[in-house]
């Protein structure tokens, strides 16, 4: 078993009058993939933004390194080498392809500063990142946006890479795209934390899996275990998937 | 899918606002007159409106006391150049020059200063909460006011162009004013400046990206609120530069002088779109345009002609002639 990259323990989350988290539990063990299942309106959105402190917790303690990184502001999480993909994707719309990346290239003043053998390892994974280098990234197409978001967020070196629900409304072959990229991804030693809706996109690349329901993770475990089981499957996911 | 797909349609109001008003006008060199000065009064609101719609674009603050920048830029401007009288009384185009450009540094500097204290003691306490936002500034602004009277006490003050600045060029018939050329070069000069931050340095990138969606540009590691802090500072001191040269294209100044340009350059953010640079420009050189082919036209008309293009521009686009993407 891997040590633990990230840890969350009791992680209570409020937005206004609204208890989200009611004690989150969670381990994400160096250098896999967990996925982080479960309904809609469960709190797996609302885990992903506690941990990158966009809604910090209101109680528990989430450990990044063995740091306590819970009452961290958002960019100082983020420097400490955690890049995040909301369910949004957060293209900036009116910025070119180019742009979207020189911005999540913290180091890189200019375009030319940028990594390239680590630019050309990214074209590789997303063609069409580079195909579509200086065109603004609104004009993009949804999957397009997806994978700029994905190869955004890994510009520079990053040690976990949190993703929130990249094959929403993604075509079939643009999933198989993706799954290959993560896969690749996972193959560099990079930590994912995924949540994802679409149980066969978890099930072929996930390593660990934690399932949550309101509020709480109810299961954790691997993924291959989860996989297999499909009474537990459907007694925690049910019929949404 | 093409790399330029830039929107041309608000850009070209500007030349058939100008073409539409030629027959109103009827005299060709009357015409070329109010151009010129329609667009160095729009340039002049360009610089006083771009620092304001940025603080809104990145951290949507209402801010209704940047006009105190404004009126502050001007009052310091007559106390430079009333020390400069040998400067500004000589006919010498160079020396005026070289008297103008302290006037407008200083004018930036405590500008920028105050709305660094601005920033901090009132705007800071009210991130997120529009109506205390409005509320605070307009009160801030009334503290400004109070403050000017009390240092340059209440009544008018003239702030008389240097001497090789004062009448007109003329070119053929037309009349063009010297200091109205002027207005437009350094409005250009500040537009070509600023569209050089914005397009070409990183930090310029970081606020284009901030205006669009502050919490992603957070995720990517970058203090916004910093950022921010720049941004108001930076247009504070546009603002008291654009009270230096609206005091000098009015020629007077008066400490209530903020609160008149302050509508003015609401409705040119509002018609340009929340945030966006360019439509500030655009809405800028319409407001000065439209307010000057007006004023000669049907003058009683005028102070309501710059309501009225924005109400025309709300219902072709309503959120403004450049909406900022993800707002």
């Amino acid at each position: 078993m891997s040590d633990a990259l990230l840890t969350l323990e009791g992680v209570h989350t409020h937005i206004g009058a609204y208890h989200i988290l009611h004690g989150v539990d969670l381990v994400v063990p160096r250098g896999q993939l967990t996925m982080l299942l479960g309904r809609n309106g469960v709190g797996k959105t609302t885990t992903l933004r506690t941990i990158m402190g966009l809604w910090p917790a209101s109680k528990g303690r989430i450990r990044f390194n063995g740091q306590d990184i819970a009452r961290l502001s958002t960019p100082q999480i983020a420097c400490l080498n955690i890049a995040y993909v909301p369910e949004n994707m957060g293209i900036f719309s009116d910025l070119t392809v180019r742009e979207n990346m020189l911005l999540a290239a913290r180091t890189a003043k200019r375009a030319e500063q940028m990594d390239d053998k680590r630019l050309q390892w990214i074209f590789q994974l997303f063609p069409a990142v580079e195909k579509f280098w200086n065109h603004p990234a609104g004009k993009l197409s949804g999957g397009q946006k997806q994978m700029l978001a994905v190869a955004r967020a890994i510009v520079e070196p990053r040690e976990l890479l949190i993703v929130d629900e990249p094959s929403k409304g993604l075509a079939p072959a643009i999933i198989n795209n993706m799954i290959d990229a993560f896969e690749q991804l996972k193959a560099s030693g990079v930590t994912i934390l995924l949540v994802e809706q679409n149980i066969n996109f978890a099930k072929r690349l996930g390593d660990t899996v934690a399932v949550m329901e309101n509020g709480v993770v109810v299961h954790a475990g691997a993924m291959q275990a989860f996989a297999q089981d499909e009474s537990l499957q459907t007694s925690l996911l049910g019929l949404a998937l | 899918m093409k790399a330029l797909d830039f929107d041309w349609r608000p850009l070209a109001l500007v030349p058939l606002l100008a073409l539409a008003a030629l027959p109103l006008v009827g005299s060709g060199s009357t015409w070329i007159t109010l151009t010129v000065a329609g667009l160095a009064m729009g340039m002049i609101i360009f610089v006083i409106a771009s620092g304001l719609t940025l603080i809104f674009g990145l951290m949507d603050v209402l801010n209704f006391g940047h006009g105190v920048f404004i009126a502050l830029g001007a009052f310091v401007a007559t106390s430079v150049l009333g020390a400069m009288g040998d400067w500004t009384g000589s006919q010498e185009l160079w020396r005026n020059l070289l008297a103008l450009l302290p006037a407008m540094l200083v004018a930036m500097l405590v500008a920028g200063a105050v709305g660094l204290a601005f920033e901090r003691f009132i705007v800071r306490p009210v991130y997120g909460q529009h109506l205390k936002q409005i509320l605070i500034t307009m009160g801030g602004m009334i503290i400004g006011e109070e403050l000017i009277k009390v240092i340059w006490g209440p009544e008018q003050r003239p702030l008389p162009l240097p001497e090789a600045l004062r009448g007109s060029l003329l070119i053929g018939d037309a009349a063009i004013g010297k200091y109205r050329v002027l207005a437009v070069a350094i409005g250009a000069v500040v537009l070509i400046a600023m569209l050089w931050a914005l397009n070409r340095t990183k930090i310029g990138l970081l606020v284009r990206a901030g205006v669009q969606d502050r919490e992603m540009v957070e995720a990517l590691g970058y203090r916004i609120r910093r950022l921010f802090v720049g941004v108001f500072v930076v247009g504070s001191a546009l603002a008291g530069l654009g009270g230096v040269m609206w005091g000098l294209f009015q020629q007077n100044v008066i400490p209530q002088l903020g609160a008149q340009v302050n509508v003015l350059i609401f409705i040119v953010i509002i018609i340009g779109g929340l945030g966006s640079t360019l439509g500030c420009l655009v809405g800028a050189l319409l407001v000065g345009l439209l307010t000057n082919y007006t004023g000669f036209v049907a003058p009683v008309f005028t102070a309501f002609a710059s309501i009225a293009l924005m109400v025309a521009v709300l219902l072709w686009r309503p959120q403004g002639l450049y909406p900022v993407a993800n707002r």
